[in-house]
């Protein structure tokens, strides 16, 4: 049997308030996760926090023992934009997650880790990219576990793969922002609704199941992804850490129930069950088996 | 600016070159290209007498193997890079990185151009591909404003080329995986996004629904048009309130703004639709072609001709046009 996972806890994708941010992080400060990422990923609109704020948590969670990884922003269109991502890019404490390749590139020749939204989906980009410096990847969402293990068996060395393994899945990013389109606001007038909606603003078909959820320029699935029934496969695939999205409430309790199913401390079946009631929709894990990502969560429709 | 016209298969190839493309871009008949669907695309005999058809004219050809394979289809996608090599196409488009890496080291030679599908907003990003594999263009995603278009152009020895017409992504593309989150398959995996082997049409009381993968995207009552239930462009509930919460069936066309994409440096323009027919193609051709000869005598006193306008509106989906994301006036 290999090594424990390690358990990663994800950049916070919503918008919150100040106060729950640095509350969330004195948590997490105390709790079992080993690598925190930190940064704004969505919208560089969201300015509660600045740049100098995550640098100033990122300095709290290495004190209290946690790899930081500063994240970046997904989709980069203004000047402004490249400006803070060099910044963040050229700091010299901290590992930086590109989910761009214009991230990639600024960081090219040092270690990096590339996040999900940087599409490595064969062997020969994932050797080019290690030649870059890439140190750890997070495998595409869309992918299959077969396709896992074929990446896993050409890996090269000294490159770690990381898998999300709980949250509501990104499945898209736009220049349009949704929640303010559903508030029939123009983008440049948000007036920051997404505080509104910690966890995303659910999208239901006309039938109302509810299919997506709205997170200002992305979108995600109103389903939970949660792998961890998975985690003995992912084990056994060599998987190095296992990351968390996190969500408003209870994630201290899904990093509880993380961690003693990778401790031996709890059956899996239990963590699932567990996690089930902590989900703001319910559960899919889809894409793991090569199916619809949204499957999982109720009896597949045929 | 050059024109890039749609080729699906040989009738629409010669109609793009018949009313003045000046290139046109095409797909094998697999997933290695963005659109893969039943009874489009070229087998080998007909890519090759597409392509004289298209160099006997003075008619470049480019060929597009931009989906993301995976490992055990990397030998398909390899195989196709060796056969665009062998046609000598003008330019191969492509996306993944481990395709073009081989590419650019197998055959030197063969000009590459990134893909919309790479997801390349930024000029940062541009520069990753020029430095790593030669692209010599890049076809942008339809999310970048007009100013901001400019400003890529502004940062990078790369061609750049926009979509001018046709359907529209609203989501930065090669990064949307709606539709496989629906049905499996998506525009990187399997080079289509919302397959119609998911698509499911049931008459009800409430009009006629369309599904894919189960979930319902729209309701049609009597006598509204149906169109193709592609998953962003559905009707859904969001806070009590049902509406297009992501996009409406409608179709970009920017043919008010040559003039300005003339002055903000755009190498090519590009037209959607290797999914539409022959007729779609040489009408939009034609209408584009006038147009851009018109803007490069007097962009001065360009004006879009409302006959233009007609025309491109019967071919559009849900025949509303939009200017997309080029025109925000907030930026």
């Amino acid at each position: 049997m290999s090594n424990n996972p390690k358990l990663s806890l994800g950049p916070i994708l919503y918008y919150w308030s100040r106060d729950d941010l640095f509350e969330f992080y004195r948590q997490v400060a105390d709790s079992p996760v080993d690598i925190v990422y930190l940064g704004e990923t969505i919208c560089s609109k969201r300015n509660l926090i600045r740049t100098d704020d995550w640098f100033d948590l990122a300095e709290r969670l290495t004190a209290a023992g946690k790899e930081v990884v500063l994240s970046t922003l997904a989709l980069l269109e203004a000047e402004s934009e490249l400006k803070r991502l060099r910044r963040i890019c050229g700091n010299q404490s901290y590992l930086v997650e590109a989910n761009d390749m214009g991230a990639v590139q600024l960081l090219r020749g040092r270690p990096f880790v590339a996040g999900h939204s940087v599409n490595i989906y064969n062997e020969r980009t994932l050797r080019l990219l290690a030649r870059e410096g890439l140190k750890r990847w997070v495998f595409p969402l869309e992918l299959s576990a077969a396709t896992l293990a074929d990446m896993q068996s050409a890996r090269p060395d000294g490159v770690e793969t990381e898998v999300l393994a709980y949250g509501r899945l990104p499945l898209a990013y736009s220049a349009r922002c949704f929640t303010a389109r559903a508030h029939n606001l123009p983008k440049d007038d948000c007036q920051y609704r997404c505080l509104d909606y910690p966890d995303g603003l659910t999208l239901s078909a006309q039938d109302d199941t509810r299919f997506l959820s709205l997170n200002g320029i992305q979108t995600q699935s109103a389903q939970t992804c949660n792998l961890i029934a998975e985690l003995d496969s992912m084990r056994e695939l060599g998987v190095d850490v296992v990351r968390i999205s996190p969500q408003s409430r209870k994630s201290d309790a899904i990093i509880d129930i993380f961690h003693r199913c990778i401790m031996g401390e709890m059956e899996l079946e239990e963590g699932s069950r567990r996690l089930e009631r902590l989900m703001p929709v319910g559960a899919c894990n889809g894409y793991w088996h090569g199916e619809a990502g949204m499957l999982g969560a109720y009896p597949r429709i045929d | 600016m050059d024109l890039v016209c749609p080729a699906g298969n040989l009738p629409s190839l010669k109609a793009a070159v018949d009313n003045g493309a000046n290139a046109v871009y095409f797909g094998f008949r697999d997933d290695t290209n963005a659109r893969h669907f039943a009874g489009l695309n070229f087998g080998p005999a007909k890519m090759a007498e597409g392509i004289r058809y298209a160099r006997q004219r003075g008619v470049k050809v480019f060929l597009a193997l931009n989906t993301y394979p995976q490992p055990n289809g990397w030998s398909r996608w390899q195989k196709a890079v060796d056969q665009a090599a062998d046609f000598g196409v003008d330019a191969m488009i492509a996306a993944d990185i481990g395709v073009l890496d081989y590419a650019s080291n197998r055959y030197p030679e063969l000009n590459l151009h990134l893909s919309v599908q790479g997801s390349a907003t930024n000029y940062e990003a541009l520069r990753f591909y020029q430095e790593r594999f030669g692209i010599r263009r890049a076809v942008l995603p339809r999310v970048l404003s007009l100013p901001q278009v400019e400003h890529v152009v502004n940062n990078t020895p790369v061609e750049i080329e926009v979509f001018g017409f046709g359907s529209l992504c609203v989501m930065v593309e090669g990064r949307c995986i709606l539709s496989s989150y629906a049905t499996g398959l998506s525009p990187n995996t399997f080079g289509a996004c919302s397959p119609a082997s998911h698509v499911e049409w049931r008459e009800t009381e409430e009009g006629l629904q369309t599904r894919l993968g189960g979930v319902l995207i729209e309701t049609y009552r009597s006598g509204e048009n149906a169109g193709y239930p592609t998953l962003c462009k559905g009707s859904f509930r969001v806070a009590g309130n049902t509406f297009h919460a992501i996009e409406e069936p409608t179709s970009l066309n920017t043919l008010e703004l040559l003039p300005e994409l003339q002055r903000a440096g755009i190498s090519a323009i590009k037209i959607e639709g290797r999914q539409r027919s022959p007729v779609y193609v040489a009408q939009v051709t034609r209408v584009w072609r006038a147009a851009l000869d018109a803007c490069r005598r007097d962009p001065g006193n360009y004006r879009p001709q409302a006959e233009w306008m007609a025309e491109l509106g019967k071919v559009s989906e849900g025949t509303q046009t939009t200017l997309g994301a080029y025109s925000r006036p907030w930026q």
